[in-house]
């Protein structure tokens, strides 16, 4: 026996610190805790092993008795092999596996919206007081048309004569991005799209089907067709307000979803019409889409089937040619493309996968806004930009580099109470967020959390609007693009080039 | 940046030689219509040109008359030129594709905006140095450094006794535009192309061509970065970024320099995978194995459909998990190659057979008679 | 250019005849959902030559002919009609189908019953590659494909629920029945073959030969008997021959190829 009852080589992340002449043993951390990192043995004791700082304990404890640390044991310091790349090999080494991991990239990479700095009016032009004077975020997502005819009526008026395709309208460019019923619990589900209908935006159902509970909510819900093909059939098309064609997703693009029999429970199993227990797989790619005129293909059915009504989204995770990839889409007929940088959430997806696929949202957005305008077809497609979008300052960059819309779904997690632990493959999500137990998923009240959902948009809406205000426009298709009002600091020349943005300063 | 594009193709070929004119392919492209976006199309024509059968038939496009001047003064050094003109064009009208169920008569299609487009009929006019090159190797050289040296020219094709037509726009108006009904020939090969690309360069359009090669092809390659550095120490020269080109290049070099012959060169494009080379009876299994281990870095990875042609036959082949669709038919001497079923039964409602070939299996078609021309020979 | 022969009246059972030569498909789609919404029981489709999405998301019990080549993802989406085709099909046939009878008289090529999950397709002929992929069931709804023929690699891929029948009729080798690679990722349903066991190098890691059981030989007999009745073949014939069944060796096949982050 090389080591004693084959323990574990990996180390505690943390430790939970119990201040015992505080801690008056009501019991409800250990209780609260979905890991099992604490048990009664005289007192509070803290599995540290267990612990994954998700701090729900921290959170019930009445009396403030918990706090959690980083556990204090080191490494010998070398700045090549780190002590996560020395654990992530023993976890390979004991289990055979391929490490898994939640939420988005978590490698220092640069962050280019903190390299972009606003422009503001100053003397030449006047800002515009958006408390007191109108202030327009409306926003629709969908194919235009270049140009518009009218007709005269027999009464002298003028009509419209083009017919424009259909579009869906946001109250503000704001959406919650694709997250499934598997992924996430369906009271957070509910939230979202309860929060949808009151902010008059939309929530998008992950693949997976559309639970009975959101029926009420279908035209703020746009519906997923992802490879797998779960849940999907006429009458789900046709409960929606858009239809999404997932293609890929930041956090793992070119491969596809996989959600362990043990999360497929009874309502999973009902929305996704398999039966319980099974592995839901939804790899990559769809099989009915292996080149360009296949995604036209795919688009087209779609439209057939709902007879044109609904409008036709692809959802693509940021890449090497996204630009040509979103110009393709674009032609094929999509009315939206959903692009998802490398920063981009997950409830599961291999590590390596997640922190070295993909490229930053930033420069994809700037990429492909470029490449459709010079092809003069921008005006075709509405842009909606995800993956790493945690401010309102990112939304209000994005737009500004080209995007029609952002989507959000780890900030609007975030607001629902999730502490970033980044465990949600495990399932054993404390908050009731990424989790499919009963006891826990219990816990997510959807109106409380409906609530901070729509505190979180309407104060993003009205940071949009300061910033329209003092950048002299009352209307957000006025900023829109608009890079002549963005400029780098610290970026160099091929950054700049490829964001589209002068150097301060400039 | 690089190219992706989707598309549509057909090949037709008359294994007899009997010669058939244009109208064929291009109401099979039309009914394939919705597999192409307006921004691509394309044809190629074998026995065309008898008259000059002997000559290579070089189609080039310029983007003014000054370009033109300068390549026609490479090309008077390097060959002897027997006979030159503008491809003879008019805007399409559009007379065949109304009827085609393929093709949507509320959609409003792109005027056809052609670049200057001429051929040439001619000779090699080799230098002493040059005498132990070969003609077409010569020929080879020369249309790299018109491709590549001479900007604004570009040559479209370079075969003899064959020629492409191609261009921005939908492939059946460009069938009426170069009035590709007017041709006669044995074979045919039409493409219809979606390309993700700027649009607006009729060099980019298929089919792709050096020498008599002529190359359609459905997918994207995957493997392209390698296949494409891979060539580069042969001396091709990758200008255009296409997998198109990449593809005739493979083909160039295994068939035609290495000399395989066609199956075994096709074996190495898109060799069976190792599960059942270990499989496969000793003799097999150790040139499928040498194979794989000398022209690992030319496989073609990813879906591909392609079909390509010369003067003495056609083959159809797709990637190794058929990822792309192709289906073929045969009606007595006559073979079709398609992307889809419905664009071979729109100009032969009654083949004997039609079959979808399996993957990496080709499907190839080989002249069994020589032509008869009704011109006389010049 | 096509014509609607007879008009329909509404709420009557009618046949209604549609010329479909020259017409693109979504004018034809448009007066094919015209005349079902108005109340034909019959629908003839002759002369179709490449038309897409035919019967696509069509839920009413009507039934429809058609007479030629249909385009690709011919009854997508469909949902309860029946849909009988005197040609070959082309690729994706009963994409993600929800319920309702496809008959195909001829051929069909790739990907047939993507992601299916309710309804039968019977291909008298042979059908290409991905035949039956992400196919699943729940509850009542099993989805069934009966290929006469023979198949392509990757038969059943991710396979989750449902009969997959392949009878090979005119196959006298067991090399030639079905392709590589059978039930890949297979995790859910049967595949059950005719005449020849699926030779070892072509099955995929997941599934696994076991004996029928009586409730397999009924299903099988059903099938096989509701084909030979829409092909006019001898059923007594092709019951004769041995069956063969496969079914995953788990639900979960990938159980153990992930590791939580430590």
């Amino acid at each position: 026996m090389p080591f004693p009852g084959n323990k574990s080589l990996i180390q505690p992340k943390f430790r939970q610190v119990i201040n015992k002449e505080l801690c008056r043993r009501c019991k409800r951390c250990i209780l609260s805790c979905g890991f099992g990192a604490l048990k009664f043995e005289n007192g509070v004791v803290g599995i540290a092993e267990k612990c994954v700082a998700c701090h729900r304990c921290v959170n019930v404890c009445p009396e403030g008795a918990i706090t959690i640390q980083f556990s204090e044991l080191s490494y010998r310091p070398h700045s090549y092999w780190r002590p996560d790349i020395i654990e992530e090999l023993y976890c390979q080494a004991e289990t055979g596996g391929v490490v898994l991991a939640s939420m988005g990239n978590e490698r220092e990479f640069r962050s280019y919206f903190d390299h972009i700095v606003i422009d503001a009016c100053q003397v030449t032009n006047p800002s515009i007081d958006p408390l007191r004077e109108p202030m327009e975020l409306r926003t629709f997502i969908g194919r235009k048309p270049d140009k518009i005819e009218v007709e005269k009526t027999h009464d002298n008026h003028y009509k419209l004569k083009t017919k424009l395709p259909r579009n869906v309208v946001l109250d503000t460019p704001i959406i919650f991005g694709g997250m499934s019923l598997g992924s996430i619990s369906l009271q957070a589900q509910k939230a979202l799209a309860m929060a949808a209908q009151r902010c008059g935006i939309l929530m998008n159902s992950g693949e997976g089907g559309l639970h009975k509970e959101l029926h009420p909510y279908a035209e703020h819900i746009i519906v997923q067709c992802a490879s797998g093909r779960f849940g999907v059939n006429r009458e789900y098309l046709e409960r929606s307000a858009m239809i999404e064609i997932k293609i890929g997703q930041g956090a793992k693009p070119g491969i596809g979803g996989h959600l362990p029999g043990e999360k497929v429970t009874a309502p999973i199993s009902e929305t996704r019409m398999i039966p319980i227990g099974t592995d839901a797989l939804s790899p990559a790619p769809h099989h009915d889409i292996y080149s360009i005129e296949d995604l036209r293909q795919l688009i087209f059915s779609l439209k057939e089937a709902t007879r044109y009504e609904k409008p036709v989204c692809v959802k693509i995770s940021a890449v090497h040619n996204v630009a040509a990839i979103a110009s393709g889409i674009t032609r094929a007929g999509a009315d939206a493309i959903y692009i998802d940088g490398f920063r981009g959430g997950t409830g599961a997806a291999p590590k390596t996968v997640r922190d070295n696929v993909g490229i930053p949202i930033e420069l994809a957005l700037a990429a492909v806004d470029d490449q459709l305008r010079r092809e003069g077809i921008r005006n075709q497609v509405s842009l909606i930009a995800a993956g790493g979008i945690r401010t309102a300052g990112d939304m209000i960059k994005a737009i500004g580099l080209g995007a029609d819309a952002v989507a959000i779904c780890t900030a609007a997690l975030i607001a629902l109470g999730c502490h970033m632990c980044q465990q949600c493959h495990t399932g054993n999500c404390s908050w009731g967020i990424a989790t499919q137990r009963p006891e826990l998923t219990r816990r997510l009240d959807p109106e409380w959390g409906a609530e901070r959902l729509v505190n979180l948009v309407n104060a993003w809406s009205y940071e949009l609007k300061e910033v329209l205000g003092l950048l002299g426009v009352n209307a957000v298709e006025s900023f829109r693009g608009n890079r002549e009002r963005l400029r780098g600091v610290g970026l160099n020349e091929v950054e700049l080039r490829i964001l589209g943005i002068k150097h301060a300063g400039e | 940046m690089r190219e992706i594009s989707g598309c549509g193709h057909i090949g037709i070929f008359d294994q007899s030689g009997k010669l058939y004119d244009g109208e064929l392919v291009m109401r099979a492209i039309a009914a394939m219509h919705e597999r192409g976006n307006g921004l691509g199309g394309g044809f190629a024509v074998y026995g065309c040109y008898p008259e000059y059968r002997d000559y290579y038939a070089f189609h080039l496009i310029f983007d003014d008359e000054h370009v033109r001047k300068e390549a026609e003064s490479f090309l008077e050094e390097k060959f002897f030129i027997e006979y030159a003109e503008p491809i003879p064009v008019e805007q399409s009208k559009r007379l065949y594709t109304e009827k085609s169920s393929g093709i949507n008569p509320e959609e409003e299609r792109p005027e056809i905006v052609p670049p200057l487009l001429w051929r040439y009929f001619a000779k090699t006019q080799k230098s002493d140095s040059e005498k132990h090159i070969s003609d077409d190797d010569y020929v080879v050289s020369m249309v790299m450094h018109i491709n590549e040296k001479i900007d604004g020219a570009y040559v479209i094709s370079s075969g003899k006794n064959m020629g492409v037509f191609k261009g921005v726009g939908y492939a059946e108006d460009l069938a009426e535009f170069f009035k590709i009904a007017d041709y006669r020939g044995y074979a045919w090969v039409g493409h219809t192309r979606f390309p993700t690309n700027t649009p607006g360069w009729w060099g980019g359009a298929h089919p792709f061509t050096l020498l008599d090669w002529a190359v359609t092809h459905n997918g994207e390659i995957s493997s392209y970065g390698i296949n494409k550095r891979h060539l580069e120490m042969f001396g091709y020269k990758c200008t255009l970024m296409t997998d198109t080109e990449v593809m005739t290049y493979i083909l160039d070099l295994l068939i035609r320099r290495h000399k395989l012959p066609i199956e075994i060169a096709l074996k190495a494009v898109a060799p069976p995978f190792w599960k059942n080379i270990d499989r496969m009876p000793d003799e097999e299994r150790e040139l499928i194995k040498a194979l794989r281990m000398v022209y690992g870095s030319l496989m073609v990875n990813g879906p591909f459909a392609i079909i390509f042609a010369w003067s003495r036959g056609m083959v159809g082949i797709n990637d190794r998990i058929k990822l792309r669709p192709m289906v073929a038919g045969v009606k007595g001497e006559r073979v079709f190659i398609s992307s889809e079923e419905s664009a071979i039964r729109e100009i032969c409602p009654e083949p004997d057979r039609v079959w979808n070939p399996r993957a990496g299996q080709p499907v190839i078609a080989e002249l069994k008679e020589e032509p008869e021309y009704a011109v006389s020979r010049k | 250019m096509s014509q609607v022969e007879q008009k329909p009246k509404e709420n009557q059972q009618e046949k209604v005849v549609i010329d479909a030569c020259h017409t693109y498909y979504k004018q034809l789609n448009d007066k094919v959902h015209f005349v079902v919404n108005n109340g034909a029981s019959i629908v003839e489709l002759r002369n179709v030559n490449g038309q897409r999405y035919i019967a696509n998301a069509v839920k009413k019990k009507v039934t429809i002919y058609i007479y030629g080549t249909p385009g690709n993802n011919l009854a997508s989406f469909m949902d309860g009609a029946e849909v009988y085709v005197f040609g070959n099909a082309q690729e994706q046939v009963a994409n993600t189908m929800n319920g309702g009878k496809v008959v195909i008289y001829g051929n069909a090529s790739d990907v047939v019953g993507y992601g299916m999950r309710g309804g039968k397709v019977f291909i008298r002929g042979d059908v290409g590659y991905r035949v039956g992929i992400h196919m699943k069931e729940y509850k009542h709804q099993i989805p069934a494909i009966v290929v006469g023929g023979t198949t392509g690699d990757f038969l059943g891929e991710y396979m989750a629920g449902g009969i997959l029948l392949i009878l090979g009729l005119n196959c006298n080798d067991p090399e030639q029945l079905v392709g590589d690679w059978t039930g890949t990722g297979m995790h859910g349903g049967m595949i059950i073959t005719r005449r020849f066991p699926i030779p070892e190098h072509k099955l995929g890691r997941e599934p696994v030969q076991v004996e029928l059981n009586e409730s397999d030989k009924r299903k099988i007999e059903q099938l096989v008997r509701e084909f030979s009745n829409d092909f006019e073949l001898n059923a007594e014939e092709i019951l004769k021959a041995p069956f063969y069944k496969y079914i995953p060796l788990t639900h979960r096949p990938y159980g153990n190829l992930y590791a939580p982050q430590p």
